[in-house]
């Protein structure tokens, strides 16, 4: 993964979307669900944190089309980088793949990808299900 | 309540600004301090604290002290982005309360717009910054573009409204004769301008500029000494929502919602005491969004306030008046510029100039912003 560099309290979410799944986590003691993958929850500080894996189905709490190129691997501009609202209560940046427009509101579901080709990070990235 | 040992900006400079690349972070800074100091009639050896921000060396503090010869007993490397400064200030006005110093050198340079053409790769994201990079967001500005889209949506707010906040700025940056641009525009230049990152235009950014400035605070048993009105430090609060934009809880409210009372209340003042405001402008949504979280107006009602010239030269509430990080300059990290002309503007410093001059300013609220919305630090300032 030539842009991003995972550690050991990360790679099992990495490991998850080479498999093909979105995993978070959940603390134990307030049922919370945690992203991203840490130590402890932010909620209540508690430090028993177990694996799930999401269905991958959210709602997009905002948006914006990048005109300007950032990255080479993050694909050629204008493109939809979008913040996901995922339905167990955790927010996430990510990209909007399958082109159309994108509205505040809409439902998506996961879509792991590579956004630069071959060599480029696999993703965890969205494509609008249901338009607000 | 025991009186406070009270706290004063008694002297304040830039550096030169704009293109610069004769001029390193250091030596922008060592001009900068040498004209603050100079100004309130203080050297160095009167300066006991040094507070430093920049990401130009492991130790900012460190390296800046050796190069200017100092040796202070007391630093402080605080960096929470552009809003460092104003938490410096407010830092330093704990430590003169504490009478644990007596002059504080507060200084910041930067050489990004000279540094431009050296495209150097970047590292892979580590740490929290895997979960943010790779997705592609231009950053600064595809944070600022995120909130910006979710306020228009929440509120129906328009891009006419935030490119007011662009032209009210270069009204003011016309009256400054150092501002980077001082040509006029219109809502439809700014509209018309490049898209950056929707719904944020060129004209909807702040500039990439060179430059350096120095703030100098000094306890009260020095004021009458110096060589300047004293700006006296009347209250500070500073906080932090998140990093990465995508871990802010509320897109359209700012941590100045908690910073801003926490400084409103230790100065004893309302809104309605206030003559001017110097606003952290990198982007025209930062302006709108800080407005609705200082509580100077009601949530979605900041287009309605910058409207019809209400902030620009004239207008009754006067913001930005040197013309801000959209048009004056915007070297990385702005927020010492928002003290320098507030300090300026309260000493009456252009009086030969109505125009650019508030007329009888006694109150100022200086906001700083951080990171991407991330951190918020408020000073509010009274000519004493």
């Amino acid at each position: 993964m030539a842009d991003l560099a995972s550690d050991a309290e990360t790679q099992p979410f990495w490991d998850g979307i080479a498999a093909g799944e979105l995993r978070l986590q959940r603390c134990r003691d307030c049922a919370r669900a945690v992203f991203y993958p840490r130590a402890l929850c932010p909620h209540c500080f508690g430090d028993r944190l177990d694996w799930f894996t999401s269905p991958g189905t959210g709602t997009v709490y905002s948006y914006t089309v990048a005109h300007r190129a950032f990255s080479p691997s993050a694909g050629t501009p204008p493109y939809t980088v979008a913040l996901i609202d995922l339905d167990e209560g955790v927010r996430m940046m990510s990209r909007i793949v399958g082109g159309g427009r994108v509205r505040i509101g809409d439902r998506v579901e996961l879509e792991i990808t590579r956004l630069g080709g071959e060599g480029s990070p696999t993703l965890p990235c969205f494509r609008v299900r249901e338009t607000a | 309540m025991s009186p406070r040992r009270r706290a004063a900006i008694v002297g304040v400079a830039e550096s030169e600004v704009g293109k610069t690349p004769h001029l390193t972070v250091l030596s922008q800074q060592a001009r900068a301090s040498r004209a603050a100091l100079a100004e309130a009639g203080l050297g160095p050896a009167d300066v006991n604290a040094l507070f430093v921000a920049g990401n130009w060396s492991w130790a900012p503090a460190l390296t800046l002290a050796e190069y200017l010869g100092l040796r202070p007993d007391y630093l402080d490397g605080t960096n929470i982005g552009g809003s460092s400064f104003e938490a410096h200030v407010g830092h330093a006005a704990a430590a003169i309360e504490a009478g644990v110093i007596d002059v504080a050198l507060i200084t910041y340079g930067s050489t990004q717009r000279s540094n431009r053409s050296r495209g150097a790769a970047r590292p892979p994201a580590t740490l929290t910054e895997q979960f943010d990079r790779p997705f592609g967001l231009p950053q600064p500005v595809g944070a600022y573009a995120l909130a910006a889209n979710r306020y228009l949506h929440q509120y129906g707010a328009t891009g006419e409204q935030l490119a007011e906040v662009a032209v009210s700025a270069r009204r003011w940056a016309a009256l400054n004769p150092d501002a980077y641009y001082r040509d006029p525009i219109t809502v439809d230049d700014v509209l018309d301008s490049p898209m950056i990152s929707e719904p944020l235009h060129l004209l909807d950014c702040c500039l990439v500029t060179d430059g350096g400035g120095a703030v100098v605070v000094a306890a009260e048993d020095r004021w009458a000494d110096l060589g300047t009105h004293p700006v006296e430090v009347l209250g500070h609060g500073e906080t932090t929502t998140h990093s990465s934009i995508a871990q802010m809880p509320d897109l359209t409210v700012t941590g100045a919602a908690r910073s801003g009372p926490t400084a409103m209340r230790m100065a004893g003042i309302t809104h309605d005491d206030l003559d001017l405001l110097e606003i952290y402008d990198s982007f025209t949504i930062t302006v709108l969004l800080t407005l609705e979280s200082l509580g100077l107006c009601k949530p979605g009602e900041a287009g309605e306030f910058v409207a019809h010239g209400r902030t620009a030269p004239g207008g009754e509430m006067p913001m930005n008046t040197n013309g801000g990080g959209l048009s004056y300059t915007h070297p990385g990290m702005y927020g010492i510029f928002l003290l320098i002309e507030a300090t300026r503007q309260l000493r009456h410093d252009f009086v030969s100039d109505p125009d650019r001059q508030v007329d009888g300013a006694r109150l100022a609220l200086v906001h700083g912003t951080g990171g991407v919305l991330s951190s918020a630090s408020t000073v509010v300032l009274g000519r004493s």
